[in-house]
């Protein structure tokens, strides 16, 4: 037993763990999300960040080695917003044709998300670094963490609030949608990938390509406007 | 072998938008230049094979990128003990809010223009 938590001890300190443990679990996660008909409530990041979270605290080991391993995931995320070029570039004639309409969807869609948030949270007595944090949540987390620094939140906890955003709008936008009647799967994409940036494009290219691809066009609006707003606002606000 | 060459096109894109946000201070994040880069680069004919398939290759595993954001909740579990009720129906309810916005107008400004 001893030499067992001797050798725990020392594997869970190395990189290994925290690559090793983040892909293992997805894979699992996404073998259940599949054979469970991409049910939206099996999300498999949901369930892989539940697991890993679990495990971290159950064998009390820091975030931070964890995340000597995971960085390598982490990493790719750069790379793939420079990817969501392909998918605009293959779509260019009809995204050129529709600019306008999309253009101002994105911006009224994403200044309706951040700015209720930010209302909301203002009503329940949350702190000004709470808000801050809170109101670049619809942008994709690596780029929500730079505008969150910006506006003076907390950058770790902006990622963290953007990627809860991401999952309650890829588990709920189902429902939503069929309730509000919206059934052309562009228009559904486009207001996911607008609110729910990669985790709700992710969702959406699951479900139809045609939405995935609106929704990968979405976020990478949001990513735009939101940079070039909040930015020039963070800039008035320390002014 | 395309999709190696994909990502080096991929990753000097990013490198070339860092180089660009840092020196000319644009306020746009690296990646996001390196999007728009690669958005002019492709009128290239041979960048398009090797870029399409490493960005298949990443986007389709897009969702597992966020996991180790995510499991980053756990160095805030104080703020979560504190406010986490509070920030999730936040969240709940503005993201509810910006989708049924967005998804409306567009809808609205589509059938305005068919």
């Amino acid at each position: 037993m001893a030499k067992f938590v001797e050798l725990w001890v020392y594997l869970s300190a190395t990189p290994l763990f925290g690559l090793t443990a983040t892909i293992v679990t997805y894979v699992i996660a996404h073998a259940v999300y599949a054979r469970l008909g991409q049910a939206p409530w099996a999300n498999p990041v949901l369930w892989t960040v539940l697991v890993l979270v679990a495990v971290l605290a159950i064998t009390g080991t820091p975030y931070p080695t964890y995340f000597a391993g995971a960085q390598f995931i982490h990493f790719l995320l750069g790379p793939a917003v420079v990817a969501l070029a392909w998918p605009l570039w293959l779509r260019r004639a009809e995204l050129r044709r529709r600019a306008g309409a999309l253009l101002v969807a994105a911006l009224v869609g994403g200044a309706v998300a951040s700015g209720s948030a930010v209302a909301l949270g203002w009503w329940l007595g949350l702190t000004p670094e709470l808000l801050r944090s809170l109101a670049p949540k619809s942008v994709t987390a690596p780029v929500a963490m730079g505008i969150a620094e910006q506006l003076g939140g907390i950058p770790a906890l902006a990622a963290v609030l953007a990627v809860l955003t991401g999952l309650v709008g890829a588990l709920s936008a189902k429902y939503l949608f069929d309730a509000l009647r919206i059934a052309q799967p562009e228009v559904r994409g486009f207001a996911l990938g607008t609110t729910s940036h990669g985790i709700g494009a992710a969702r959406a290219l699951q479900v139809h390509p045609g939405a995935g691809a609106y929704a990968g066009l979405a976020l990478g609006v949001q990513v735009l406007l939101a940079t070039v707003l909040m930015t020039a606002l963070g800039r008035l606000l320390s002014s | 072998m395309d999709t190696l060459r994909g990502f080096a096109c991929l990753l000097l894109c990013q490198s070339a938008g860092e180089l660009l946000a840092r020196g000319a201070s644009l306020g746009l994040p690296g990646p996001v230049l390196g999007m728009l880069i690669l958005l002019l680069l492709l009128r290239v004919e041979a960048v398009r094979r090797p870029v399409a398939a490493a960005a298949d290759a990443l986007l389709s595993h897009l969702s597992l990128l966020f996991v180790p954001v995510g499991v980053g909740v756990i160095a805030h579990l104080d703020l979560v003990a504190h406010y986490g009720a509070r920030l999730l129906l936040v969240v709940l309810l503005s993201t509810w809010l910006g989708m049924a916005a967005t998804a409306l107008l567009l809808r609205k400004l589509w059938q305005r223009a068919d």
